[in-house]
């Protein structure tokens, strides 16, 4: 079966999901707790998935695979997980305690249903990364919106219902178009089965229309400008935890269909629009980083940091080589773990003020201290700070990046200065000078929990800042395969250096030859 | 032995037709105190038809009546909601104004004999006779409370209405015997065969799919639906949004493949159209309903807008259309009849039943577990995934892209995201909105019963009925071709 012996990816799913409908029957305090304990479980599962998953030359692609046929001929239970789909279950598993921890004190209706709801996410998002079936990927891929429409309704802010309907519907349609797509690629290649599909060639004519399907699903779920605007509002409702989970994971299933499906299954279709990811991700860096500057409303201003980090990804996938797909992967994570902490900081000041108007604080370095460190810390990750994750994956992303377009990496890399640009001036106006109001200069340092969380997601970022290594190795050689799958299909270099030519070269090189 | 063969063909129905009789009798001596021992032997007329119905016998009364692994299908279907139907009726009907009549068992089983010879038609005139049969019961049923305006209104309509669309299809049924000088389905089919598709035969054509699509109500003859639904008293609008839809579809499929088939390209576009009308139409008028009746009604008419498609997709020789169609069929009665059975519990502080979506506010706090299951039903109408909704029109869909028309399931699957905002509006509805009045507690164990099994069978654990579903759709579909 695998090298554990016992089906480890369907034991991850059905621990959330024994746990959510027990949580139903339970009172609040022992719902949180069952919560806490069930996405523990589930993170130390992860770990020993990480630990026992094979990596290096030899090693298997596909590995702890799992295949039930219980579901008549059109679609089975297959899972089974590579390095990338492994590091994204990773951050997945990792964030949710933490977005358990947020909501332990800050939710206080309906505990029980919130916390079957954040369990049901946990199911999902890791069902879809697992997931080897293509039907069986779209469940998980679509099913998320149910608990997510939930939480944002239930729990979230003032306008809510405006934006659980946004979130809902434009996520629906973005999605249904890529069924109708599935399901003439698998009449076509006569599989469901995605590591089969991955080396079928279809052929170029139909991979323009089944790309563009994809990329409407998945344009949505990253999102790219433009269509992002259910992004920010649904951030700003949603509860605190609810935004982690959202700007942490379920964004990332946008960049996940990319590596999974869109390049290596339609590669020349991906070459031939290169361009309009390029122009979207060029426009949706510049633009939504000068929104992001005026916004007055913490949330938004890190939900449109959010599009703009997630542009970085988009033009570090659709590089064509291992630097950009490496980077593309690392700002992935990189963005999980930093823009989750970026709103579990805003939660915090959140919980005690009750706001999350910019003007409203001020001065918390004075009397947060080491709440100011951690913000600190994840800003300058936010801002791809060397020796932070967000550094070498934006490195990597726009290194990869330049050899495909240097027009869309130069403007790219501005999204870099005005990244830091919104993030230190949101920074200063929260915790440099003098709190501008007598609440803000009232709040106390945060308490241990809070302080728990903050500091294991500082610890990560950390060292995927400093020793990089450690994510890149299990993904090394799938994404080996995918720049060698796609190789036949490169665009070509634009500014087009070519090799010196013979006539230039001294007479004596050619005549060693 | 010849006449007692053709009994056994048509075994289900006789059961049904003699013991409602037989009832009718009762109901005519023993009165209205017995409408509940009625209603019993009701019921187990119908699972015993529905059994008999299991064991599909061949051709009898020389090719009018046909007994099919497909008929099959559709009766256990049609039995089994009418069954709920009849179930249902003695409470509401207390709750609102009276006992319930003894008649009202009998009329739903005739109705079911109606439905039943529908399916098993293999003839324009066995086809003719068991829709009257089933229309005339059904108009009595929608009037069945006769002092309530609506209902009486609902009646009327429907009767008026639905005699036009017999008309129609009467003139249909004739122009086709006119050209082809027969009337059983194979013998047109060989006629429709033929090198060109003469125009009194198209008008034939047209004119029966417009009498159908009367029954089945499908855009442009949808306009009855919202009116008689809202007005019926509900376990009626159940029989009329399960059973009689599944008999009407399922005589639509027998008619199309079986009498025209070969002419599939003449009532592709026919077919086509009125899909796509009834996606759009079903997903948008029902946006701004109050009426939670009302917008099934137009949910309805979406939805069989879905089961359309499948038969769109349906070639010669390619029976992928229709068991998708009956596929499509069986989970929307589930999903149907279980939504019907929420609505019966919305009750009022006076105990009268309440239909406004606004008295659904906030359920999900004063009854989580009804709540629960409404959710269940709105979403798995909607087709999301992981409930089993999202599989009927995942069948539909892969047999259109099967048959080369992508384009159309394209523009399906998009238009259906309209019909999720008013689904969803439901679940906003009872989740997010501040608590109404409560309702009564559910009472009926039964009822309680069918809500926790049909949500229990769209949930994700509906899933593993798949495989036995694709088997039993799939031969149903064979029997076609």
């Amino acid at each position: 079966m695998n090298q554990l012996g016992f089906p480890i990816l369907s034991l991850m799913l059905a621990v959330p999901t024994a746990a959510a409908i027990a949580c139903l029957y339970l009172s609040d305090g022992a719902a949180r707790r069952l919560a806490l304990a069930a996405t523990l479980v589930d993170f130390a599962l992860g770990i020993l998935l990480w630990v026992t998953f094979q990596q290096g030359a030899g090693a298997p692609q596909w590995q702890f695979q799992e295949y039930l046929p219980l579901f008549g001929e059109r679609f089975a239970w297959a899972l089974g997980i590579d390095g990338i789909a492994l590091m994204l279950i990773m951050l997945s598993v990792f964030l949710m305690p933490i977005c358990i921890l947020a909501s332990w004190t800050s939710v206080n209706k309906r505990v029980p249903e919130y916390m079957a709801a954040f369990l049901l996410v946990e199911v999902l998002m890791i069902g879809t990364f697992a997931a080897q079936d293509l039907f069986l990927f779209y469940i998980f891929f679509e099913a998320g919106l149910i608990p997510m429409y939930l939480i944002i309704g239930i729990w979230g802010g003032a306008r809510r219902i405006y934006a659980s309907y946004k979130f809902f519907l434009y996520t629906l349609l973005g999605s249904v178009l890529m069924l109708i797509a599935m399901l003439w690629m698998s009449n076509d290649a006569g599989t469901t089965f995605i590591p089969d599909l991955l080396t079928h060639d279809f052929p170029a004519g139909a991979q323009t229309w089944l790309w563009l399907a994809f990329f409407a699903s998945f344009a949505v779920k990253v999102p790219m400008w433009p269509v992002h605007t259910w992004l920010p509002d649904a951030h700003v409702e949603a509860p605190t935890a609810g935004s982690v989970i959202l700007a942490g994971v379920l964004l990332k299933l946008g960049g996940y269909g990319f590596i999974r499906f869109s390049i290596p299954m339609f590669p020349e279709a991906s070459s031939a629009l290169v361009w309009v990811v390029l122009a979207l991700s060029g426009i949706a860096v510049v633009y939504t980083s000068l929104v992001a500057l005026v916004q007055a409303d913490m949330k938004k201003l890190i939900a449109y940091s959010s599009v703009a980090h997630m542009a970085i990804v988009t033009i570090g996938l659709f590089a064509f080589n291992r630097q950009g797909l490496e980077g593309a992967m690392i700002v992935m994570l990189s963005h999980g773990l930093v823009s989750g902490a970026l709103f579990l900081c805003v939660g915090v000041i959140y919980d005690r003020l009750h706001t999350r108007e910019i003007a409203q604080y001020g001065g918390l370095s004075n009397t947060m201290p080491r709440y100011a460190l951690l913000f600190l810390l994840f800003t300058m990750a936010s801002v791809g700070l060397p020796g932070t994750s967000g550094f070498v994956g934006e490195f990597l992303s726009l290194m990869g990046a330049w050899q495909v377009s240097t027009v869309a990496t130069a403007v790219c890399t501005t999204g870099i200065i005005l990244g830091a640009a919104y993030a230190l001036y949101l920074y200063w106006r929260i915790a440099f000078g003098t709190a501008r109001t007598e609440g803000a200069a009232a709040m106390a340092d945060l308490n241990a929990r809070e302080a728990v969380s903050l500091s294991a997601i500082a610890a990560v970022v950390l060292w995927m800042g400093i020793y990089p290594e450690s994510f890149l190795a299990p993904m090394r050689q799938d994404i080996g395969t995918i720049v060698a799958r796609t190789e036949r299909a490169r665009p070509r270099f634009d500014p087009a250096f070519a090799a010196g030519k013979a006539a230039h070269m001294p007479a004596q090189a050619e005549a060693h030859h | 032995m010849n006449y007692a063969y053709n009994l056994i063909v048509a075994l289900p129905e006789v059961i049904l037709a003699v013991g409602g009789i037989a009832l009718m009798m009762a109901a005519a001596f023993a009165g209205d105190n017995h409408t509940r021992g009625i209603s019993g032997a009701a019921v187990t007329l119908l699972v015993g038809a529905a059994v008999f119905a299991l064991d599909p016998q061949g051709t009898g009364f020389d090719g009018l009546y046909v007994s099919d692994t497909f008929s099959a299908f559709a009766k256990v279907l049609i039995y089994g909601a009418a069954a709920v139907a009849v179930l249902l009726a003695p409470d509401y009907f207390e709750r609102n104004g009276g006992r319930l009549r003894a008649e009202y068992p009998v009329l739903v089983l005739l109705s079911s004999v109606g439905a039943g010879m529908m399916v098993s038609a293999a003839d324009l005139l066995t086809l003719y006779v068991g829709l009257e049969l089933q229309s005339l019961s059904s108009y009595v049923l929608a009037s069945f409370m006769r002092r309530d305006a609506r209902s009486a209104e609902a009646g009327l309509k429907y009767f008026v209405l639905g005699a036009l669309a017999s008309g129609i299809l009467l003139y249909g049924i004739a122009l086709l015997y006119g050209f082809t000088g027969t009337t059983r389905f194979d013998g047109i089919a060989e006629r429709f065969a033929g090198p060109t598709v003469s125009t009194g035969l198209l008008f034939g054509l047209v004119f029966a799919l417009a009498g159908v699509a009367f029954k089945i109500a499908a855009v442009p003859f949808h306009m009855w639906t919202p009116d008689v639904y809202e007005g019926a008293p509900t376990p009626v609008t159940a029989l009329f949004a399960s059973a009689q839809k599944v008999a009407a579809v399922a005589l639509m499929l027998r008619l199309t493949v079986e009498a025209m088939g070969p002419a599939f390209e003449s009532w592709r576009q026919i077919v086509i159209f009125s899909a796509l009308a009834s996606i759009v139409l079903g997903a948008v008028a029902a946006i701004g309903q109050t009426n939670i009746k009302r917008l099934l009604a137009y949910s309805s008419i979406n939805n069989i807008g879905f089961a359309l498609i499948g038969l769109a997709a349906v070639q010669p020789g390619q029976p992928d259309g229709v068991s998708a169609v009956m596929t499509y069929m069986a989970i929307y009665t589930v999903m149907t009849l279980g939504a019907f059975l929420v609505i019966l519990q919305m009750k009022g502080p006076d105990g009268r039943n309440v239909e406004t979506i606004a008295s659904l506010s906030g359920l999900s706090r004063t009854s989580p577990g009804l709540a629960a299951a409404l959710a269940v039903f709105m979403f798995s109408l909607a087709g999301i995934p992981p409930l089993l909704g999202f599989w009927s029109k995942f069948v539909v869909f892969d047999a259109a892209v099967r048959a080369g028309l992508w384009p159309l399931a394209a523009i399906g699957i998009a238009a259906s995201v309209i019909g999720a905002y008013y689904y969803l509006k439901i679940v906003k509805t009872m989740y997010f909105d501040e608590p109404a009045p409560a309702f009564e507690r559910v009472d009926n164990k039964v009822e309680g019963g069918l809500i926790a099994l049909s949500a229990l069978a769209m949930s994700p654990l509906g899933y593993f009925l798949i495989p036995a579903l694709g088997v039993a759709s799939v031969n149903a579909a064979r029997a076609l071709f």
